[in-house]
């Protein structure tokens, strides 16, 4: 009877070792698991020295979660913890993710629930309050919960960013405001996300919102519509394909990004470039401010460890690692910004905002009459 | 095989002899059953359950009703549509590699498979730079021509939908149908043609009533695929479209909506179900047991004219429609566009390796960093995990269902439901139910290959079931007869027959875990990120280094992919030749 499944074993270990003979000089075991081999893995836990009998604490995180390997092994070592961080897809997934866990928690701290997203988490009750005493530095426009069951780390305006080369070569002027974009001279050249797929386009209709009010909004979105708004689902294809000051070369000269996204190009050329080559439009009410917010997750074993996680999100050495990581800006005001950000980002002084409380009730309701006053 | 002699194919069995009496015949039902169970079934019901609780509380909203069959018909209308044209164009390409030897065929089979593996957001960027408004064929036309505008306005519509799913899925027929028709006994239709039959007529009435089976495995297949396609849709079609895994996506996560989600999600499962209930019937009526040839027999190098056009048109098809977006793909990834020197129009072009030699260095000292050999080293350990998983349970699997019954009738349709099942559902219900030891998404290294492995299974069950079936129960009681062992029996007659099918099943599942098909995203691991991971980090932040990396790493996935592909079809099977 035993021998019934041998070609059966066979089969599968002459697959699966062929599987491993391409591409890849290591692996020796046929059907080894991938933490047999997988040791030279730039992983968190072997940032730093091995944290020795220390704790594990995890991070519940979104996918846009990044750090410095310097920064994280500090940390492990003065604490003598291990960090785990969990990314769990864009901020929608994984504060649903939270949501879902929140009986028996998959993680200690849950780091990016943004302010489009927080009355949600908050109402679900996965927070402990914690009220740090680093919060002391922040200014209170961040800080949103009176209760510190969240805490405010970093903020980013969502702005409409323009192709410089575009604007220069055709002599146009840019755009200085919202009312200015219904204009005919720019028709066909704006591109925005689809609010109901994508954080950045959610963020831009709230910017509407917040200036031409609830009774205005539409009015503006069909005005928009008639002048060739350009409308895709995701950011990648709204910037990679769409946008025309990006490696994708696209038709539009205007795309709804962020208010960093000018220095990663910056950052990220070939040949860094002395000047940026594209630029964001900060004129009132054009860029809407996005706040993300960590907190210690319900029923968590390690409480003194995560409150210590929490004071190094608000550290000054986290701080200023985060712009050049995850391109948004610290809410701590001391922590001082990389050059590239000095001189190729543009700050809005009167970014767009909107009472969270009522972005949750309304979220749903102001995403369905976009839907049919822009798409159908 | 059991020592007692199955019931002819076609014929229903009695219950009893569906558990031909032997516990090991339960036992070749049990494991893929149990597998299922807790894999699928359990999270899912544990889904279902929240979203029965949540409207039994809350009571049905009438608008629900709208907002099920509004995608629900766009979903059905596009994939018969997306499946039609995959069809027309993968018949063909079956029958030129079932029937025809030409130069190049091995090259062109592996790299027809590729499309399956690619993130939808790459092929969103190589369709781009091959068909988009500044893409390679539209500046050629509006140079050649002299136009003023860009001639061809594809992206953002449904042709764009169809384009990309005849891209993705005519591999499925390819290698479902065109394995099948490699092995039909060339003789029947020799035959027919000797007795005074017209090309076609031999066609109509020997060749596609025997290869009935493969055709509706590969229809089967693809329309599920196309029925539940969220990627394309989302990044080609653009926001106007939306099918129910997209309106599943939107709900879940956007509107934050769980039970509207579960409940479309759940008609999309009951579509499933019925469809595999369907084509199940369909094909239960026309296996014809039938001898397979000897590998090759069939093949001949085409003669005359229409012979001759008909291979090389059929190649220069498959090779603009498959090949030339994977060939745009790699060419762009070593291409320096000084997109930020503003000269517009007329780009500055070079050849450039900065792209491949920026991916070893860890820039920004990012503890996400991926080293591109890791990233290739684990992709290739889970898929050959999935491979491992899915081809063993498959075999047990396709073997009991060789016999048919209602019993098995019902087995066959559950193991294809993973195929229907919503992703993101199947995620959410991995993250509910699977949170403490030992299966633990946080910790147990197992989760993604059998996440991989449910939508597999049904692939590799689909091309293992027609062989099983074909096999004649004569040569078996032949071998009996002769004083073989069950074992002997299965080894020698069973295994090299449908050795090819099951290459053919492993290479399915080796590509759906490099492409991360299904509810990965939800288990991804940081210590073990795979090549596709890699590709998003990339083109989630700003940057022509970040765009160029991201095309790089994709290039490295085809390549990965086509080196496995390669070395995998030269895996000779016991007895396969």
């Amino acid at each position: 009877m035993v021998t019934r499944w041998i070609p059966i074993v066979l089969i599968v270990v002459l697959l699966a070792g062929c599987a491993g003979a391409g591409g890849s000089p290591t692996p020796t075991a046929a059907l080894a698991v991938p933490e047999a081999t997988a040791a030279p893995t730039a992983t968190p836990e072997q940032a730093g020295p091995p944290a020795g009998e220390g704790a594990t604490l995890t991070v519940m995180t979104h996918d846009s979660f990044a750090a410095s390997e310097e920064v994280i092994a500090r940390f492990e070592q003065e604490n003598n913890v291990t960090l785990k961080f969990l990314p769990s897809g864009d901020t929608g997934s994984a504060v649903n993710r939270a949501i879902l866990s929140a009986e028996s928690p998959l993680a200690d701290v849950f780091y990016g629930v943004d302010n489009t997203f927080l009355s949600r988490a908050l109402e679900a009750g996965i927070f402990e309050p914690y009220a740090s005493p680093a919060l002391e530095a922040i200014p209170d426009a961040f800080k949103l919960d009176q209760q510190a069951r969240v805490v405010p780390v970093d903020y980013g305006d969502v702005c409409i960013n323009y192709d410089k080369a575009y604007f220069a070569e055709k002599n146009l002027a840019v755009p200085q405001s919202l009312e200015d974009l219904t204009q005919p001279e720019y028709n066909g050249l704006l591109v925005v996300e689809n609010p109901a797929t994508s954080s950045p386009g959610l963020a831009f209709l709230l910017a509407t919102i917040a200036h031409f009010g609830e009774d205005g909004y539409l009015d503006y979105w069909r005005s928009l519509r008639e002048n060739g708004v350009v409308v895709v689902n995701d950011w990648e294809t709204a910037y990679y394909t769409n946008f025309s000051g990006s490696s994708g070369q696209g038709p539009q000269p205007m795309v709804v990004s962020y208010g960093s996204s000018p220095a990663a190009e910056v950052y990220f050329a070939e040949t860094p470039p002395a000047e940026a080559p594209t630029a964001s439009i900060i004129g009132p009410d054009t860029c809407f401010r996005q706040i993300e917010f960590a907190g210690i997750l319900k029923g968590t074993q390690n409480r003194a460890l995560a409150e210590k996680f929490i004071d190094f999100l608000l550290s000054k050495s986290f701080q200023e690692d985060m712009p050049l990581q995850m391109f948004v800006f610290p809410v701590l005001p001391e922590a001082e910004l990389p050059e590239v950000y000095q001189q190729h980002v543009q700050v809005p002084e009167k970014p767009a905002t909107l009472d969270y409380e009522t972005i949750a009730q309304k979220r749903e309701e102001w995403i369905k009459a976009w839907d049919e006053a822009v798409l159908r | 095989m059991s020592s007692a002699v199955a019931p002819t194919p076609g014929s229903r069995a009695q219950p009893r002899a569906v558990w031909g009496g032997s516990p090991l015949r339960l036992l070749l039902w049990a494991v893929p059953l149990v597998f299922l169970a807790v894999f699928f079934f359990y999270p899912l019901g544990a889904i279902f359950r929240l979203v029965i609780v949540s409207f039994w509380r809350e009571g049905l909203d009438p608008s629900v009703v709208g907002a099920i069959t509004r995608p629900l018909g766009f979903t059905v209308y596009q994939a018969a549509l997306s499946t039609l044209f995959t069809m027309l164009v993968g018949l063909p390409a079956a029958y030129l590699f079932g029937r025809f030897q030409f130069p190049g065929k091995g090259l062109l089979r592996v790299l027809t498979t590729l499309p399956f593996i690619l993130p939808t957001v790459v092929v969103a960027a190589s369709f781009n730079a091959l068909l988009g408004p500044r893409g390679w064929l539209n500046l050629l036309l509006v140079e050649g021509l002299g136009l003023t505008a860009p001639p061809i306005q594809i992206l953002n519509s449904l042709p764009a939908i169809v384009l990309a799913h005849v891209f993705y899925n005519t591999t499925i027929v390819i290698r479902t149908v065109g394995s099948a028709w490699e092995q039909l006994d060339p003789r029947l239709e020799q035959a027919a043609r000797v007795l005074g039959a017209a090309g076609w007529r031999v066609l109509a009435e020997v060749t596609l009533p025997l290869l009935r089976p493969a055709i509706l495995s590969a229809l089967t297949l693809v329309f599920l695929f196309d029925f539940t396609s969220f990627g394309v849709i989302l990044l080609l079609g653009g926001p106007r479209y939306a099918t129910l895994e997209v309106e599943i996506y939107i709900q879940a996560m956007s509107m934050l909506n769980l039970p509207l989600a579960g409940l479309l999600s759940a008609v999309q499962m009951a579509c499933t179900l019925l469809l595999t209930v369907i084509s199940s019937r369909l094909a239960g009526e026309s296996f014809l047991p039938l001898a397979p040839r000897l590998r090759g027999e069939g093949l001949r190098r085409p003669e005359s004219l229409t012979e001759r056009a008909m291979v090389w048109g059929m190649v220069t098809l498959l090779g603009l429609l498959l090949v030339s977006p994977l060939a745009a793909l790699a060419l762009r990834s070593v291409t320096r566009f000084e997109a930020n020197r503003g000269q517009r129009g007329a780009v500055e072009q070079g050849f450039t390796l900065d792209y491949y030699r920026e991916l070893f260095v860890n820039r920004r000292q990012s503890i996400f960093y991926v080293p591109p050999i890791a990233a290739a080293r684990n992709s290739i350990l889970y898929a050959g995990a999935t491979v491992g998983l899915s081809v063993g349970l498959g075999f047990l699997a396709a073997q009991s269902l060789a016999r048919r019954s209602r019993v098995n009738r019902v087995f066959d349709a559950l193991i294809m439901l993973p195929l229907g099942a919503s992703a993101v559902t199947l995620g959410l219900g991995f993250i509910i139910v699977f949170n403490r030891p030992p299966l633990d998404v946080r910790s147990f290294p197992f989760l993604i290959p059998i996440a991989h492995s449910l939508v597999a299974l049904p692939f590799v069950v689909r091309v293992l079931h027609p062989a099983l079936v074909s096999i004649p129960q004569s040569l078996r009681q032949a071998a009996a007869v002769l004083g073989a062992s069950p074992w002997q029996v299965w080894r020698e007659v069973d295994l090299p027959i449908v050795a090819r099918a099951a290459l053919v099943g492993a290479i399915f599942s080796f590509t759906i875990s490099l492409g991360e098909f299904g509810a990965t995203a939800f288990l991804a691991r940081p210590e073990f990120p795979t090549l596709p991971v890699a590709i998003f980090r990339f083109l989630s932040q700003p940057g022509a280094l970040n765009y160029g990396q991201a095309l790089a790493m994709a290039t490295l996935l085809l390549v990965v992919c086509a080196v496995n592909i390669f070395l995998l079809e030269r895996v000779r099977l016991n007895g396969a030749e």
